[in-house]
């Protein structure tokens, strides 16, 4: 017998089937996503912002189902705003991915959620935390996510080096989401970035169609057959033949 | 009739497959289990598949569109597979749904023409011949139990005479001035019919070509398995030309001051 | 043929005690009585070109062709009986387009006239049946260039430059030996093909004669087909010309 896993969408659900990204460096994190919005394989939204602002300093990354991520992402930035209200303090980015872990672990029958939270704190500097699916907390130098991320899991691993600066971050977001988007049918548009530092939050954005190039092929491979030789006018006219 | 080529064979059911990112064939079936079905059923399912094809009746002959892309479920796995195909001299043929059965019929077409060819008794197959042939093979395959999974657009012009006609794994078949397959039929039909119906004898070759990229640049816009390389080929009194890939103008400067999802401005 | 009437000539299947199998050699006279066929390879394709005796005024111009097509790129044209070289031609389609099937790509004229060979000398094995009565000149531009064989009822096909088979065989190739066939093109080689057809015909025998040819070639874009008729009427009045001038 078939069951269904709540864990999947229900029908008709939009889907937030993505290349989603979150990288570390000295001075902050660079946050980047995708803009596609799928029902089935009809894109709903090609230029959703996927990057979602939870505090000053502390954004997320959404995947999966776009009503419940919305609905995690609005609560834990009412906690966050009430937290700062009676601490007098921006949170910590710990404090916004324990919430984001509880909402998504305590219901996890009901929710379709897999989110990556980073951003700035003056306690630990820069941080990026991953929350995939069943609701557990990861701390990691670099995460990706969305149905995307299984096509750039060996780029990530073969590229990535501590130590980058700035723009050597965004330039890895930025390569790893595009070979993402051209590879997953669930996953394209523009990539939308996010730089957070001490200073503020810096929004990058590249057009779909200005994303970086990668090996796409040389040529359109023939079909079968080859193609149909000119003729000679004033003669007869030929089928085409195989050169 | 369902024009998503990955949908044919199995009802759609988005409780499963979150991201439709199953290899097609390893897809949960989620259709009533029926205790004689092993017996009689052989009907496999499309696994690497091509999206839309477009085409149109114009002026000088007939203009037919697809995108390079060859899906496996909604991995983009071939980027630069060609989808249209001219048989003869004066016709072309473009296939949406699974590839390596659309391979087979360029075979058995192939086979046939020169088997035309060698009889030498001067005359061609044209586009009729073609689409009548090719509907009389689907629906034997279909018969069988083992349908050939495409739907296929057959356009040429011979003798003078214009010729656009629809045939599907059923071995359905229809004409019209304007045929889509896959999403096409959706989104790109009625802004084909519009332009097109009543204005065969009128439009352009440029007007052709001109709406034939809109349209697959609103296809490369909605589809999320498209691609934005396509091809055009035309069918005239000087026979059949298919284009070198053409890489789709695409707009997205617009989306640069969108946030988030509500009231979200940072 | 010193064994004839001595029994041994009833049978393929059977030698003559001087190792000789005698319905090869009658066939191959059923060969030697037809009109004459040549083929030249040049250097950019091949050119056919037959003396379609004709033997009644009754029968219909241009048809009962004797030059046939077996796959775009490959054309044969056969002498001895046109029956049996219908049945030849329909088998090499069989094998070319099983070729096709198999490989995805157009078949080498080798590898098809080995085929073609294998099926000949089969039905020079058994009792119950006879060898063909025709010789077969096969020709094609494939990826290897331009080739031309001859299959002889035998099962034996050697691979020529210039082929003759008929009646005016002897003729023929003297003539074919004249000629710098590497050097010419196909355009010129339907010229001296034409030519040919019209010196070997003995005017004296056979009245009626139709000029048959084709080629394969750079300006048919590497397939088979009839001569273009402007070129084929041009080259015909050249060789009526040129024998006049001869005589």
């Amino acid at each position: 017998m078939q069951t269904v896993d709540m864990q999947q969408l229900k029908s008709g659900e939009i889907n937030l089937g993505t290349s989603i990204m979150a990288v570390q460096f000295k001075d902050g994190v660079v946050l980047g996503a995708d803009s596609r919005t799928t029902s089935g394989s009809y894109i709903a939204n090609r230029v959703s912002d996927k990057l979602t602002h939870i505090h000053d300093r502390i954004y997320c990354c959404r995947s999966g189902s776009a009503a419940d991520t919305q609905a995690v992402a609005d609560i834990v930035h009412y906690h966050l705003q009430m937290h700062t209200q009676q601490s007098g303090d921006r949170p910590s980015v710990h404090t916004a991915a324990t919430l984001f872990e509880k909402l998504c672990y305590e219901n996890k029958d009901a929710l379709s959620a897999g989110i990556i939270v980073a951003g700035w704190d003056k306690d630990v500097g820069p941080s990026v935390y991953n929350i995939p699916l069943g609701g557990g907390l990861f701390k990691q130098p670099w995460a990706i996510g969305g149905s995307g991320s299984t096509y750039v899991y060996g780029y990530c691993d073969a590229t990535y080096q501590d130590g980058w600066d700035r723009d050597q971050t965004v330039e890895f977001v930025k390569n790893t989401l595009a070979l993402a988007m051209s590879r997953d049918g669930s996953s394209g548009g523009v990539i939308r970035m996010c730089v957070i530092t001490e200073e503020g939050v810096e929004r990058l954005f590249i057009p779909g169609n200005e994303l970086p190039k990668f090996w796409e092929g040389v040529e359109v491979l023939p079909p079968l057959s080859f193609k149909p030789k000119q003729q000679d006018p004033s003669g007869p006219v030929p089928m085409a033949v195989e050169a | 009739m369902d024009h998503f080529p990955t949908n044919w064979g199995r009802p759609r059911n988005d409780a499963q497959d979150l991201y439709n990112t199953y290899p097609l064939h390893q897809r949960p079936n989620n259709t009533p289990k029926d205790v004689f079905a092993d017996g009689v059923q052989r009907t496999q399912q499309p696994i690497v598949t091509g999206t839309s094809i477009l085409a149109i009746l114009y002026k000088d002959g007939i203009m037919m569109a697809a995108d390079t892309l060859a899906s496996y479920g909604s991995l983009s796995r071939f980027k630069t597979i060609q989808r249209l195909q001219s048989v003869g001299e004066n016709t072309v043929i473009g296939a949406s749904g699974d590839m390596s059965d659309f391979q087979y019929v360029q075979s058995i077409l192939e086979e046939l023409m020169i088997e035309e060819f060698t009889a030498n008794d001067q005359n061609e197959l044209g586009p009729a011949e073609i689409h009548e042939y090719l509907s009389r093979v689907y629906y034997a395959r279909r018969s069988k139990m083992n349908p050939l999974w495409n739907s296929v657009l057959v356009g040429g012009k011979k003798d003078g005479k214009r010729f656009l006609a629809y045939v599907d794994l059923l071995g359905t078949t229809y004409s019209a001035s304007t045929l889509a397959t896959g999403y096409g039929a959706y989104i790109a039909l009625p802004l084909l019919r519009s332009a097109v119906e009543g204005r065969e004898d009128e439009l352009t070759e440029e007007q052709a070509q001109k709406l034939l990229t809109d349209c697959m640049r609103v296809l490369f816009y909605r589809d999320a398995r498209s691609l934005d390389k396509f091809q055009i080929a035309k069918v005239t009194d000087e026979g059949v030309v298919i284009s070198d890939p053409i890489k789709l103008d695409t707009t997205w400067g617009f989306a640069e001051k969108i946030r988030g999802y509500g009231p979200q401005t940072q | 043929m010193t064994s004839i009437g001595t029994g041994y000539d009833l049978s393929a299947s059977t030698y003559s005690p001087d190792g000789r199998i005698f319905q090869v050699e009658y066939a191959n006279k059923a060969v030697e009585n037809s009109g004459t066929v040549i083929g030249l390879k040049v250097k950019d394709g091949i050119v056919f070109a037959v003396e379609k005796l004709i033997h009644s005024k009754l029968l219909v111009p241009e048809a009962n062709k004797r030059i046939q097509t077996i796959d775009r790129h490959i054309g044969m044209a056969t002498a001895g009986y046109l029956a049996d070289g219908r049945q030849i031609a329909n088998r090499a389609r069989d094998e070319a387009s099983n070729y096709r099937e198999t490989y995805r790509t157009p078949p080498p004229l080798t590898e098809l006239v080995t085929r073609l060979r294998l099926y000949v000398q089969a039905y020079t094995l058994y009792s119950s049946v006879r060898p063909f009565g025709c010789s077969t000149v096969i020709g094609a531009i494939d990826k290897n260039g331009p080739s031309l064989y001859v299959v002889e009822p035998s099962g034996i096909a050697y691979g020529y430059n210039g082929a003759a088979v008929g009646k005016g065989r002897q003729l023929a190739k003297t003539e074919l030996e004249k000629l710098k066939l590497s050097e010419l093109t196909t355009r010129e080689a339907v010229f001296e093909a034409a030519r040919i057809i019209y010196l070997v015909h003995d005017d004296a025998k056979e009245k009626e004669f139709e000029l048959e040819m084709s080629w394969i070639g750079d300006e048919s874009g590497g397939i088979h087909l009839p001569v273009p008729k402007d070129l084929h009427q041009e080259a015909e009045q050249k060789a009526k010309d040129a024998l006049e001038n001869f005589d």
